[in-house]
């Protein structure tokens, strides 16, 4: 585990939050209830990062329109995380080849890992949560 | 670090992801749904025999009898109660309960 972080100005400790993302958008709940959970984490000032699996890379392509589906759109918040200072997105490589999409089909900028290096990313988190 | 995985691999592809990602000297736990990973003879044998020879590989015993497949558990996955479960997870710093 990582050295826990000095509390900010007296507030809780510092952990490290992955969120690990797997499931399409439209079809489940959980891309959506995984954002709330990122904007509490970055509420509390939590060190988070975002990782983006499988079909969760499905949650960051560009160009989502739901009117028609009559579900709220939420990509765009995607855009807003760096307002929350949460700008540690990751992109599993297989998993965007897997689709045929790459770096450019996605409305956020990401860090593109392999699987090892998302391995090790893993390994040096505190807290872990899956969607 | 400690994985878990709790689907059957032949539901969804998460021991496949997990198994990609999982680094030498990780373990990984099989419970409920997830133990049938860890029985002779289905398609998944072959992988998790493979995970053994890097990965601590762990299947939940109460999860394994309920499904009558105690038997067929393949060799080099060790198995553990729900005492081992809570001692893996204190001997690990991370554990992702993969979904």
């Amino acid at each position: 585990m990582s050295e826990q972080q000095p509390s900010p100005a007296g507030g809780p400790k510092v952990k490290k939050f992955m969120i690990v993302n797997r499931k399409a958008p439209y079809g489940t709940i959980y891309a959506l209830e995984s954002l709330e959970v990122v904007l509490i984490a970055a509420t509390f000032d939590q060190d988070v990062s975002l990782v983006f699996i499988d079909d969760g890379v499905y949650e960051l392509v560009k160009g989502q329109q739901t009117k028609g589906i009559g579900v709220k759109n939420f990509s765009p918040s995607y855009r807003a995380l760096e307002d929350y200072d949460v700008e540690k997105l990751y992109v599993d490589r297989a998993s965007m080849d897997q689709r045929g999409l790459t770096e450019s089909d996605l409305l956020v900028p990401v860090a593109v890992l392999d699987a090892q290096q998302m391995g090790q990313l893993m390994a040096q988190q505190d807290v872990i949560l899956s969607f | 670090m400690l994985h878990i995985i709790n689907k059957s691999p032949f539901e969804t592809n998460t021991l496949d992801t997990c198994l990609r990602m999982a680094q030498p000297g990780h373990a990984l736990l099989l419970i409920e749904d997830g133990v049938y990973a860890a029985t002779k003879g289905s398609a998944a044998e072959e992988r998790v025999r493979e995970a053994c020879t890097t990965l601590k590989v762990y299947a939940l015993q109460p999860d394994m009898d309920a499904r009558g497949v105690t038997g067929k558990v393949i060799d080099g996955v060790t198995l553990v109660d729900y005492g081992g479960f809570v001692d893996l997870a204190e001997q690990h710093d991370t554990s992702h309960s993969w979904l």
